[in-house]
């Protein structure tokens, strides 16, 4: 499968404008910009918070909280907890929430792929 | 245990030598089997470029984790915090937290639109001409100072684990490394290159891992002790608090912030992490692989932390600043202080497969770059055949190589750290601008993009060129002029949110619009996997 090699290709005979356009779409692509948005600025500004009050706080940050661990060490421990805690998160509402709707909406597209002339043009053979 | 200062026999660690050459020696004669064996399968172009697409999303991440835990993380980090304290679990932090950048918004998305490099996504809707020549010449920007970050920092390596200090035989080394790089290259490719990043990843996350429970059984498993330890040996307090490295003056807090930003956005929009999402067969194991490497990677990171507090307590800051190779003999001598010559060869040859890894990583990234973007699609106008693409894409490779064998050669001594961050300062402002904006937003168009790009590009490379690492100061590359008149040492404060904006302006000033059927495809294509490159089948 080389540049020029006949790749069965789905993509030249669709029209996406009409897909962009079908409810189906409309909707996966608002539940995967009302996750992935609020939670990369989320991350974005609880990171630099950390960054801010390590920078800036140094009093506060140095606080013992129990035997020599402070408040910075806890904080960028937690910095891990929550990368963690996301990651997963996120994984979790792809497979319940994106995943069979862009199933569906690929088996829609390659399941009824003809060109002008009604011959089929996807799964051609290589 | 607690409170005794141990005497580490920095002069005892070049007895070791010939051990560290053998474990070295059999790690490459194992690789270089593996991956003979690995390249009797490529024969087309995303064989070469893309390991046929055939790896699982576990195999990638681990790949991943091993090109992104270059020997600045697993030496350089260990050896901030057994020095600086605390500040350097803050640079490991945002190392970390940027993987969630690629995992919300950049991974699958690309996985699902792009071929083989990262210029394939960007040139998608726009006009490919200008777009594709822009990407790679910042896929090629950042893979040379990557590079040559590397290649340099063989030389200080050599002289600490290897015992070498004369000028000749550091460069006899140097040459030896871009050669063995060469070769697994063009032998393996991309599927070669990947099980050599895999074995590394392994061994480099199963060696800190061994390090890490012997220093935490040291102390009795708590980590307050540890820390204790740490404190009474650097005879400081402040080695727990923030501040000790960044906290020094306005400017230096300033800098953080700025290094944070790049590290943070830059991850994301590293090309040769990029061309890792195209090894693996569908979007889902792409996200699997960033999974698998955020674990792994945090893991390791963890790691870090105790071991750089343990080579604090255990080592103690001034016998490794005085070691040859400074800071990044921190790793180094806390395992000859644990195990012995055995645990250090162990981790010398490690940390050698580290540079040669990443550095294979880096060569086939801008082989791969420059042949598919530059030689295919613009100056053979798309009318190569693969088979003369993956030749020029091989005959780049050795030239890359002797580039870097040659830069490494003379950078060896210099200081060159600054190169890393202004990678990544470059990765997220000439990259991640475009790649978000023509992922997501609509109406962005071609002067856009190109303004973003070489806006971002230009202004990051300038203002480092004119801060206090290039001139001006004793620690300066250039110490003898004085020409720095941009304070910070790293320019993603002022980069990053110009390119962002260079990439909107260009886009609302620009009357022509861009196809908007292109767009819908590259909406629907990104989003649902229609069409995507599948798996070679043998």
């Amino acid at each position: 499968m080389g540049n020029d090699a006949p790749t069965p290709d789905v993509a030249a005979s669709v029209d996406f404008k009409q897909v962009q356009s079908t409810e189906q779409f409309q909707e996966l692509r608002k539940r995967h910009r009302s996750f992935v948005f609020p939670m990369a600025v989320a991350f974005l500004l609880w990171y630099f918070a950390y960054v801010l009050l390590a920078d800036y706080a140094v009093d506060f940050m140095s606080t013992k909280v129990w035997g020599n661990i402070n408040i910075g060490l806890i904080m960028g421990l937690l910095q891990f907890v929550s990368t963690f805690a996301i990651t997963g998160w996120y994984v979790s509402y792809s497979n319940r929430r994106l995943d069979p709707i862009a199933a569906e909406i690929r088996h829609e597209i390659e399941g009824h792929e003809f060109d002008k002339d009604g011959n089929r043009v996807s799964g051609t053979a290589k | 245990m607690i409170g005794m200062v141990p005497a580490v026999n920095v002069a005892a660690l070049k007895d070791t030598t010939l051990l560290n050459m053998a474990i070295f020696g059999l790690f490459v004669a194992v690789t270089m089997i593996i991956v003979i064996r690995a390249s009797r399968n490529n024969k087309t172009a995303a064989d070469y470029y893309a390991a046929g697409r055939s790896f699982t999303g576990p195999q990638n991440g681990t790949a991943i984790a091993g090109d992104y835990l270059s020997a600045a993380s697993f030496l350089g980090i260990t050896g901030a915090i057994a020095i600086n304290g605390y500040d350097g679990f803050m640079y490991s932090i945002g190392f970390l937290v940027a993987w969630l950048v690629a995992l919300l918004l950049v991974a699958e998305l690309l996985r699902n639109t792009g071929k083989f490099t990262m210029a394939d996504v960007l040139s998608f809707r726009l006009k490919q001409r200008p777009v594709r020549i822009a990407a790679a010449i910042s896929t090629l920007a950042v893979c040379f100072f990557y590079l040559l970050a590397q290649m340099a920092g063989a030389g200080s390596l050599i002289s600490l684990l290897l015992g070498i200090s004369d000028w000749g035989g550091q460069a006899l080394v140097i040459i030896v490394v871009g050669a063995l790089m060469i070769m697994y290259v063009l032998i393996g490719g991309m599927k070669g290159t990947t099980w050599v990043q895999i074995i590394k990843a392994m061994l480099l996350i199963a060696g800190a891992a061994v390090m890490t429970f012997w220093v935490l059984a040291i102390y009795g498993f708590n980590l307050s002790d540890l820390l204790g330890g740490a404190v009474e040996t650097a005879n400081n307090p402040a080695v727990l608090n923030p501040g000790m490295q960044y906290g020094k003056s306005d400017t230096s807090k300033l800098d953080f912030m700025s290094l944070g930003l790049a590290l943070v956005l830059g991850t994301a929009a590293l090309p040769h992490v990029l061309m890792r999402f195209y090894t693996v067969p569908t979007a889902k194991e792409a996200r699997k692989s960033v999974v698998w490497s955020i674990w792994l990677i945090g893991l390791f990171y963890l790691f870090t932390l105790v071991l750089g507090y343990g080579a604090a307590a255990l080592v103690g800051a001034e016998t490794i600043k005085t070691a040859p190779g400074g800071v990044n003999s921190a790793a180094p001598l806390l395992a000859f202080h644990l195990g012995g010559p055995l645990l250090l060869g162990f981790i010398s040859a490690v940390a050698f497969a580290t540079i040669l890894a990443v550095v294979a990583g880096l060569t086939i990234t801008a082989a791969a770059s420059f042949a598919h973007d530059i030689y295919a699609n613009v100056i053979a106008k798309g009318k190569a055949d693969a088979d003369t693409e993956v030749k020029v894409a091989r005959r780049t490779v050795v030239v890359i190589g002797i580039l870097a064998i040659v830069g490494g050669i003379f950078a060896n001594g210099q200081n060159v750290a600054f190169l890393v961050a202004l990678a990544f300062a470059v990765a997220a402002s000439a990259n991640l601008p475009t790649i978000i904006y023509s992922l997501f937003w609509r109406r962005f168009t071609t002067q856009g993009a190109i303004w973003s790009m070489y806006g971002g590009l230009a202004s990051a490379i300038i203002l480092i060129a004119l801060s206090p690492v290039v001139s001006g100061t004793k620690t300066s590359m250039i110490q003898t002029v004085n020409f720095a008149v941009f304070p910070l040492s790293n320019p993603g404060i002022v980069s990053i949110p110009l390119a962002f904006f260079l990439g909107w302006l260009g886009t609302v000033l620009d009357k022509k619009l861009e196809d908007t059927t292109k767009q819908a495809e590259m909406e629907v294509r990104s989003l649902t996997g229609v069409g995507a490159e599948k798996a070679v089948e043998h």
